[in-house]
């Protein structure tokens, strides 16, 4: 069973990698949770995208939801800003899609066009 | 009317309501009742609230305090799922004391969905809403699971975030032994 003991270590080493790498946070990602989102999958493009990050050992993302953003006809909608870089929206990213985005955005810093919608 | 494929779906989608009403205490409670044949699921905030006025239309599909789309639909898709399963529904709302919302549905029931991906619901909501806390509690017959993420938050502190991966793990985990230790017939 899991303890809170457990998630005492797990602070601890979050907070030496931290120390050792001087890290502040490298993008933001952020999943549209509307009716309409929901109803499209965007919670599984969510969990998806968590379990991408964790596969790829980033600790320096910081995931946040938010409503229906009025582009219902486009959800899932993913955003993405990566540093001080503008926010980019993102449409019908379902979790085939995931490992793409994070690639090419996340990691790569280059927004991925081809599923970029436009407010 | 049924966009959504499971009832986590649905509890979601209700618990982004107390989100938008600035809630920062969130309570989800579930009850699998194997004798009394009834599943019950309640989520209670301490948002803003509604008044009589607009609690009287909240189950009306055509209300909503949204601006981007004129329909608020999460609602009345709640009460409707719950009312072709044999169940009820109730919203209980005050300005300024929060809302809480109750659904019932027959266990048995043919047409009633399952609780489904519970574990991706409440990693949604604790991950993806920093400024929250969620109290869980979910009873199957004489067994229940408790989640309180004020005490991860504690240990946690200021610095370390809940969707760190290691920590996003740990939850996920938490929550897939609670759900199997209770034998859940949600997804662990």
């Amino acid at each position: 069973m899991k303890s809170l003991e457990e998630l005492q270590k797990i602070k601890e080493r979050a907070l030496q990698r931290r120390k050792l790498s001087g890290e502040g946070s490298r993008a933001r990602v952020v999943v549209a949770m509307g009716t309409c989102g929901i109803a499209a999958g965007a919670r599984d493009t969510m969990t998806a995208i968590l379990s991408e990050l964790e596969s790829r050992s980033i600790t320096d993302v910081v995931v946040t939801q938010t409503g229906c953003i009025g582009l219902c006809e486009f959800e899932p909608i993913v955003q993405i800003q990566v540093g001080e870089s503008d926010m980019v929206t993102y449409g019908k990213i379902d979790v085939g899609r995931v490992p793409e985005l994070i690639d090419g955005h996340v990691v790569g810093g280059v927004p991925v066009a081809k599923w970029q919608v436009r407010k | 009317m049924t966009v959504f494929r499971d009832l986590s779906q649905h509890i979601l989608d209700i618990a982004e309501n107390s989100v938008t009403a600035s809630a920062t205490l969130l309570h989800i409670d579930i009850d699998e009742n194997p004798v009394d044949d009834q599943l019950s699921i309640a989520i209670g905030d301490d948002g803003r609230g509604m008044d009589a006025d607009m609690l009287r239309h909240i189950a009306d599909p055509w209300v909503t305090t949204r601006t981007t789309r004129k329909v608020g639909l999460g609602i009345p898709f709640l009460k409707q799922t719950a009312e072709m399963c044999g169940g009820t529904f109730e919203i209980t709302s005050a300005l300024g004391q929060g809302t809480t919302t109750r659904a019932t549905l027959q266990l048995s029931h043919i047409d009633r969905p399952p609780l489904g991906d519970l574990n991706g619901t409440l990693l949604c909501i604790i991950v993806g809403n920093p400024m929250i806390d969620l109290v869980y509690q979910h009873k199957v017959a004489d067994r229940t699971f408790v989640l309180d993420t004020r005490e991860f938050r504690e240990i946690l502190g200021p610095e370390v975030s809940l969707s760190d991966p290691e920590v996003f793990a740990f939850v996920r985990g938490t929550i897939g032994e609670g759900l199997a230790s209770i034998g859940s017939e949600a997804l662990p």
